[in-house]
């Protein structure tokens, strides 16, 4: 029994990291049944500038909605990974893009760190850059089993742009790869 | 419109007159042209509603028998808006004066004049706020003396009718309380539009305004208003200069355009239900 | 109660469809941040229902626009927050004075003035019960959780129309942009509320006049009762007077509507609060942080209970009062410098210590700064 989860995706505006937390969200909360909150923060500087996405997952009813010490990181940049990383779980699980960012060795033993290719991904094999939220997605759900496969597919469909299913299943499994790769 | 017999009393509260206004006062003779357009237009009482905002002119809802509403300073119009969105079916007409359609109420006049809504926006203009004690308005003429401009207003003032034609009204129109019976046509055509309609009416206020800027008695506001009105068709062969000081009277636009409810009953709601 | 829907929505959402499934068939507003989503997701249902949208050209003629529709019948609302909140505060009184059925959202932010707009506050807790001049009635609920807020618009459309009142409902940055599983459910399986009115309005000519509720009973426009309304000193008749009589008696019963009824208004959530030796009051988002610290400590043995109150006006006194009787310790955690907590004051009148936990810099206040002012 998950008594709480607590998730943090951060990046950059306009890599998709609300609408990820959105997905994760409605994955748990909607097809799989669990309780879920996603909240999120952004200044009017966040156009372009940066974003954090937040989702606490749980099998039981969720109080506080914000995560103080997450237990799974999502970091597309530096300066994402810099300013949150100190917050996670001792033993956490942090996911980073492994382009652009570059983790000190002290920390690397701190956490499990995964280092995936999620924006070069999407860029030359799907050949579409908004597709990074969905790839990283996919690596979540393969390494932390947090919400179901298929929950998190539905949820995918039900919140993409019409047109753009077929493409975004594409990064979802491309995501699903690189995980198991580095797993 | 010819002048007939009508019974002002059945448009008329009687049990709340005497009105409040002040002897003398033009708003009178408004109402009573209300009355006459809406007699002739054989309008239904109570499907017919009369909003206003606050002030002299505003305080016409209470002598009024239809459904009446009297709001807060400038935003009769807001509250219109809402009505005739709900209840298309109604005849809306407002009463504003020139400090609260122009001033505190600005931003709503523009705007409504904008969506072309079928409301009918009645402006009883006396160049000045009497109910606050005669300060000046935004169609108070320069140089004038008010209660707040002790040495003549320096501020230029508002065209309504011009203001409304640029904003988008689909009916604009000035009259005066001296030849009023031009007003009961206008009001008429007005009511009639279907869209914004303005019909900007000329009065005068012999206890501040007149007190003020030598036009002391009734009479001398109604001569002032003979004297300077000027029908658009004689100001077409007239120069700027020879225009200076006068008050333009007669018919400003007379379009057809797609009002607002009709629009949005076809575009919207019609598209939101799948229908189109 | 059978959902119609299942949705992962914000708390901006769920108060639109929480309005439609009220009845709501009206809203004008004005963009204005973190409200915005309400106005944007009524431009796209009401629509569908047959109800209008309409964005007005400021904050002022929107709460003016959903008056006029709440007099021409429609179930009415508008939405905004702090800045546009104030601005509305004339027109809410004319609603109050008036009695005219309305729900005003306030999502709050920070303030004073532009303050912070994308941030969290409870910063108009005092302006929603007293922002506009005079003395007048007004109801305030502020929900918590995401799925609350959908059944607190449906009540405060509910309680807006049974006793023709301005009904405001206060929920911030946090919980409105908040998402989480919301059953969205039809109108048959709720309580639905419409306003009072005379069985027959035709010629109706007193429509302040009052039920045993002290609700005047006031057609619609265009009912065929041709009466009139005004924000002057009224008698029943709904023409200004200047009778002093009549108008104190005007005044007692504005008050009175919603004194003698405050029963079938005040909601609150009691948690542990049986055994418990201090007491946390908390509302909307900040309770979420209240119920974390309560959790947190009574795994450890504390004995802290939270009380929450749902309704935040009318006051509920005599449930803040029994609830704090036998306690060593009062905590108010608010998202300001200490508003409801003056009411706290009053009512438990300076007899048990009080230890306020504030906050004003758009963070949230968390569930370690209660703990520790539990402790402490």
């Amino acid at each position: 029994m998950i008594e709480r989860y607590e998730i943090r995706f951060a990046g950059s505006g306009g890599q998709g990291i609300i609408t990820a937390g959105i997905i994760l969200g409605e994955a748990a909360a909607i097809y799989d049944e669990k309780f879920a909150v996603q909240t999120q923060s952004y200044g009017p500087e966040a156009r372009g500038g940066a974003s954090k996405s937040e989702v606490i997952i749980a099998d039981v009813p969720i109080s506080y909605p914000k995560a103080t010490h997450p237990d799974l990181l999502v970091a597309l940049n530096q300066e994402s990974f810099d300013k949150y990383s100190k917050d996670v779980k001792e033993g956490g699980i942090v996911i980073v893009d492994s382009d652009y960012v570059k983790v000190p060795e002290e920390v690397e033993k701190k956490f499990k760190i995964y280092h995936i290719p999620i924006i070069e991904t999407a860029r030359n094999e799907i050949g579409k850059i908004f597709v990074v939220n969905i790839i990283f997605l996919g690596a979540v759900q393969e390494i932390t089993g947090i919400v179901s496969h298929d929950g998190l597919e539905k949820a995918i469909l039900n919140r993409v742009p019409k047109g753009t299913e077929e493409l975004n299943m594409k990064a979802y499994e491309a995501g699903i790869r690189l995980a198991k790769e580095v797993k | 419109m010819a002048r007939k017999d009508i019974d002002y009393s059945k448009y008329l509260r009687l049990e709340y007159i005497p009105h409040i206004w002040c002897p003398g006062c033009g708003h009178g003779s408004i109402m009573k042209s209300i009355i006459r357009a809406v007699d002739e237009l054989n309008l239904d009482k109570d499907k017919t509603v009369l909003v206003s905002g606050i002030g002299c002119s505003s305080r016409i809802v209470g002598y009024m028998d239809f459904n009446t509403l009297h709001t807060t300073h400038g935003r009769a119009l807001a509250f219109a808006t809402g009505i005739k969105l709900a209840r298309p079916e109604l005849n809306v007409i407002v009463a504003s004066g020139d400090g609260d359609a122009t001033a505190i109420g600005g931003n709503h006049f523009i705007h409504a004049c904008r969506r072309n809504i079928d409301i009918t926006l009645i402006v009883f203009n006396n160049f000045i706020y009497g109910m606050t004690g005669g300060q000046y308005s935004p169609t108070t003429p320069v140089g004038s003396y008010a209660s707040t401009s002790p040495y003549g207003n320096i501020d230029p003032s508002f065209n309504i009718c011009r203001l409304a034609e640029a904003a988008g009204a689909t009916y604009v129109a000035r009259a005066n309380v001296y030849s009023i019976a031009q007003a009961d046509n206008f009001i008429k055509k007005g009511i009639q539009n279907k869209g914004f309609s303005v019909i900007e009416v000329i009065t005068h206020c012999p206890t501040y305004y007149g007190r003020k800027n030598k036009l002391k008695t009734p009479a001398d506001n109604l001569r002032w208003q003979k004297e300077v009105s000027v029908s658009i068709h004689r100001a077409k062969k007239m120069t700027p200069e020879e225009l200076e000081g006068k008050i333009i009277t007669g018919e400003f636009v007379n379009k057809s355009e797609e009002e607002y409810t009709e629009k949005y009953e076809r575009l919207i709601i019609e598209k939101a239900q799948g229908k189109i | 109660m059978k959902v119609k829907e299942s949705k992962f929505i914000s708390g901006n959402e769920a108060v639109a469809y929480g309005a439609i499934t009220a009845g709501c068939r009206f809203f004008a507003g004005y963009p204005i941040s973190p409200s915005s989503e309400i106005a944007e997701n009524m431009s796209y249902l009401l629509p569908k229902y047959g109800g209008k949208f309409i964005q007005m050209e400021d904050e002022i003629a929107s709460i003016g626009a959903a008056i006029g529709a709440s007099i021409a019948g429609k179930k009415s609302m508008t939405a905004t927050s702090g800045p546009g909140f104030s601005l509305k505060q004339e027109n809410l009184g004319f609603a109050c004075m008036a009695e005219i059925p309305l729900v005003v959202v306030d999502v709050m932010r920070g303030g004073p003035s532009t303050g912070a707009p994308t941030s969290p506050a409870q910063a108009d807790i005092l302006q929603s019960r007293w922002g506009t001049h005079g003395d007048h009635p007004i109801i305030v609920i502020a929900p918590t959780m995401v799925q609350e807020i959908f059944f607190e618009v449906i009540r405060a459309f509910n309680l807006a129309e049974r006793f023709r009142n301005p009904v405001v409902l206060l929920i911030d940055e946090i919980n409105g942009h908040m998402r989480a599983k919301v059953d969205i459910v039809d109108e048959s399986e709720v309580e639905i509320w419409h306003r009072p009115k005379p069985e027959n309005p035709v010629g109706w000519k007193t429509p302040y006049k009052r039920n045993e509720e002290l609700v005047p009973l006031m057609p619609d426009f265009g009912d065929g009762a041709r009466f009139n309304i005004t924000g002057l000193d009224h008698s029943e008749t709904g023409f200004p007077t200047g009778d002093p009589k009549v108008r104190q008696q005007l005044h007692y019963y504005l008050r009175d509507k919603i004194e003698k009824n405050k029963d079938k208004m005040i909601k609150s959530e009691y948690l542990n609060t049986e055994d418990a030796e201090i007491m946390v009051i908390a509302y909307g988002s900040t309770a979420r942080s209240a119920m974390r610290a309560v959790e947190v400590l009574r795994s450890e043995g504390v004995k802290v209970g939270l009380f929450r109150p749902i309704t935040l006006y009318p006051v509920p006194e005599k449930e803040i009062f029994e609830v704090c009787e036998n306690v060593k310790k009062i905590v108010v955690p608010e998202m300001n410098l200490g508003q409801y907590v003056l009411e706290v004051e009053r009512i438990t009148k300076g007899k048990i210590p009080i230890s306020k936990v504030n906050r004003t810099d758009g963070e949230p206040i968390t569930p370690e700064q209660i703990i520790e002012a539990i402790k402490d």
